[in-house]
């Protein structure tokens, strides 16, 4: 007799066990350390530090080692951990202007105090595959000089000294946590930030690079990019001061756009914002692009294009639920489909009565499948 | 680095208090989507997070667990579900429903009739029952705050002058308590007469869209119809092939690969339970009741 055949726990284990296998792959090749991956796959940690909105390298390498290189099953990994810890409060807002810079780059001005420092970068290489790389590679230590004491002042400080640019006032109260509060329209700034941060960096490449195409275009300059390394600090009530927690490397965006003004206001220049974990600059330069074109309306500006809609941005950024409600369509769904398959049958029944009345009617049949 | 040592039921207690929080208000205003500040868990949005941090927030050590998906205890995510909670949180599980005390679900309400000491809780992929005659939230948010359900009436009318019926088969959508109107999760509509009126406490939780919302016991929930196009639950034409319950709701299933098939009930206790009893297939064109006295 035929039985219904569901799930089943041992295939289950069976397929998980498979699955420790084929992770490991082929045994006589060594296996990776969580200090490879952090060393030699280090935007990769990057990235998952950031979209998992967790700061810990060898977390973050763990999370990708286990994922097999799957960066949103990583980033994944890392929130589900992330739930189990204690939130103890907000640091301080950290203070980019004092960050020991790696690199900083600006292409609105040549030169500028503390001057253009590259620093690591894929930027001017030529993306030509280096076969040497493909064996173990004698890599000489790279030219270092000792750090300059000059202040890498922000290039949009240099412009608000003149007015050029808006004024970004420091926003009194506690600051969102849209992790421990559930976002609601219209979010504020602070929220909106945080959620492009913890955003998809392909969904935000995408919708950054669709108002550099025309929906929702607004001008932008790369004002400065930044990538270092910044003291974190906590207000710790019991001493009455701000105590040292450690550093986090932080890749900052300030984009220069176009003209803001009125009759009562001289024309400035508008800002978009973008920050995230590590060396992320792809995904600091799409946020800041979305951020200031999620400030159309508080602007003036005509609205309506993809980026501009800060609901549809909002409510899809997040690649750990995407992938979530998009990879649930392989759960099984037998009892709703057993329902559609009911009512399917009977309209085909009453289609069929019908076309032997000749009464034949054309409306597709539509409804949304969950 | 330490292995993580992780709080009863995975959950902190803090995250704990103010689940538990939206879910008080979520029953002291029956049907109203409660936001909550949802966390990301180790298993993936849409596979159950919802009802799974409410379930970690209303456990307690005493209680008593079983785990459903499409009816079955045995199906794949209610097998990982089961086997999260034993882990996290030590408690006894069941597939008996009369066993239990709390019941997460995904699509059913269980056959045998709920008690005032157990709790059924839903896990919902779309908590808005609007969502797909209005995409925006902030929309929906205001229609249900001014009751303004009209073009959930008209979405049904065309239904019936498209088609001659309301082509909605399950997430039929229903009014708590006069008031708020409701998605019960994609339950078949077989299942919306159980939501009415039931002793056990009912709480729906839909994880990545942040929504908690409640039907308290012994609430009316009605069926969104018209009067000449009353609510019809549907119900394959046959009875089950294993105990021979002719009330129950179906799962098909293809036998070979020449098209043959057989009804058997989609949910496994109680089919099981039946056949315990001594119910067993029915006889063709012969009623399946067993001799009892």
């Amino acid at each position: 007799m035929y039985v219904a055949v569901k799930g089943g726990e041992r295939a289950i284990e069976n397929a998980h066990a498979l699955l420790a296998d084929v992770r490991r792959g082929d045994r006589a090749v060594p296996e990776l350390s969580l200090a490879q991956i952090d060393n030699q796959l280090a935007l990769g940690v990057d990235r998952v530090m950031c979209e998992g909105s967790l700061y810990d390298r060898e977390l973050a390498a763990l999370a990708i080692k286990q994922a097999r290189g799957d960066m949103i099953e990583a980033i994944f990994l890392l929130r589900a951990y992330r739930t189990t810890l204690p939130r103890f409060g907000a640091s301080e807002p950290v203070e980019t202007a004092d960050m020991n810079i790696r690199r900083r780059i600006s292409a609105t001005f040549k030169d500028l105090p503390g001057g253009q420092v590259l620093g690591p970068t894929f930027d001017y290489t030529h993306r030509l595959l280096d076969h040497a790389l493909a064996q173990a590679s004698e890599v000489p230590p790279a030219a270092t000089a000792s750090a300059s004491e000059a202040t890498f002042r922000s290039v949009t400080d240099l412009l608000a000294d003149s007015s050029l640019i808006e004024a970004e006032d420091a926003q009194d109260g506690e600051v969102g946590d849209l992790t421990r509060e559930p976002l609601s329209f219209p979010a504020g700034r602070d929220l909106r930030l945080q959620n492009l941060a913890r955003g998809d960096e392909g969904f935000l490449l995408a919708l950054g690079y669709s108002t550099q195409r025309g929906f929702g275009r607004n001008h932008p300059f790369a004002g400065e990019i930044r990538y270092g390394e910044v003291e974190v600090e906590f207000f710790a009530e019991d001493v009455g001061f701000a105590v040292p927690l450690g550093m986090v490397s932080l890749t900052e965006c300030q984009m220069v756009n176009q003209f803001a003004g009125s009759g009562t206001q001289a024309p400035h220049f508008t800002r978009g914002y973008g920050l995230a974990f590590g060396q992320s600059e792809r995904k600091t330069m799409a946020m800041a692009l979305v951020d200031r074109a999620l400030r159309a309306r508080e602007l003036g500006e005509e609205t309506g294009a993809p980026a501009q809609d800060e609901e549809f941005v909002l409510s899809h950024s997040d690649n750990v639920q995407a992938t979530g409600f998009v990879e649930h369509l392989k759960l099984p769904h037998y009892v709703d489909f057993q329902a559609e398959l009911g009512l399917l049958r009977q309209l085909r029944a009453e289609f069929a009565e019908r076309a032997a009345d000749n009464q034949i009617s054309d409306t597709p049949l539509q409804d949304a499948a969950e | 680095m330490s292995a993580p040592v992780y709080n009863f039921a995975y959950l902190d207690e803090q995250t704990k208090r103010m689940i538990r929080r939206a879910i008080l208000k979520a029953i002291a205003i029956p049907g109203y989507q409660v936001p909550f500040a949802s966390r990301e868990m180790p298993m993936p949005y849409g596979w159950g997070t919802g009802g799974v941090q409410v379930t970690a927030s209303i456990l307690g050590p005493e209680d008593v667990l079983k785990v459903i998906d499409q009816g079955s205890d045995d199906t794949t995510n209610a097998v990982s579900i089961r086997k999260f909670f034993t882990k996290t949180a030590g408690v006894r599980t069941t597939t008996s429903t009369l066993e239990a005390t709390v019941i997460q679900t995904r699509h059913r309400i269980p056959e045998t009739p709920l008690s005032e000491t157990q709790v059924l809780v839903y896990q919902v992929p779309i908590p808005e029952p609007l969502r797909f005659l209005e995409p925006r939230e902030t929309e929906t948010r205001r229609m249900h705050a001014l009751s303004e359900y009209g073009l959930m009436h008209v979405k049904l009318y065309e239904d019936i002058a498209r088609h001659g019926h309301i082509a909605t088969t399950y997430a039929y959508p229903v009014k708590v308590d006069e008031r708020y109107v409701m998605d019960p999760s994609p339950i078949p509509k077989f299942d919306n007469p159980k939501l009415s009126d039931c002793p056990a406490l009912q709480l729906f939780g839909a994880g990545r869209e942040k929504r908690i919302y409640a039907i308290p016991p012994y609430t009316r929930v009605v069926s969104l119809d018209f009067e000449d196009h009353p609510f019809q639950p549907y119900r394959h034409d046959a009875q089950c092939e294993l105990c021979g319950a002719a009330d129950s709701y179906l799962d098909e299933v293809i036998t070979d690969d020449r098209g043959s098939r057989m009804f058997v009930c989609s949910d496994t206790d109680y089919c099981e339970t039946r056949r315990a009893m001594g119910y067993a297939a029915p006889a063709r064109n012969s009623d399946a009741e067993p001799a009892r006295d």
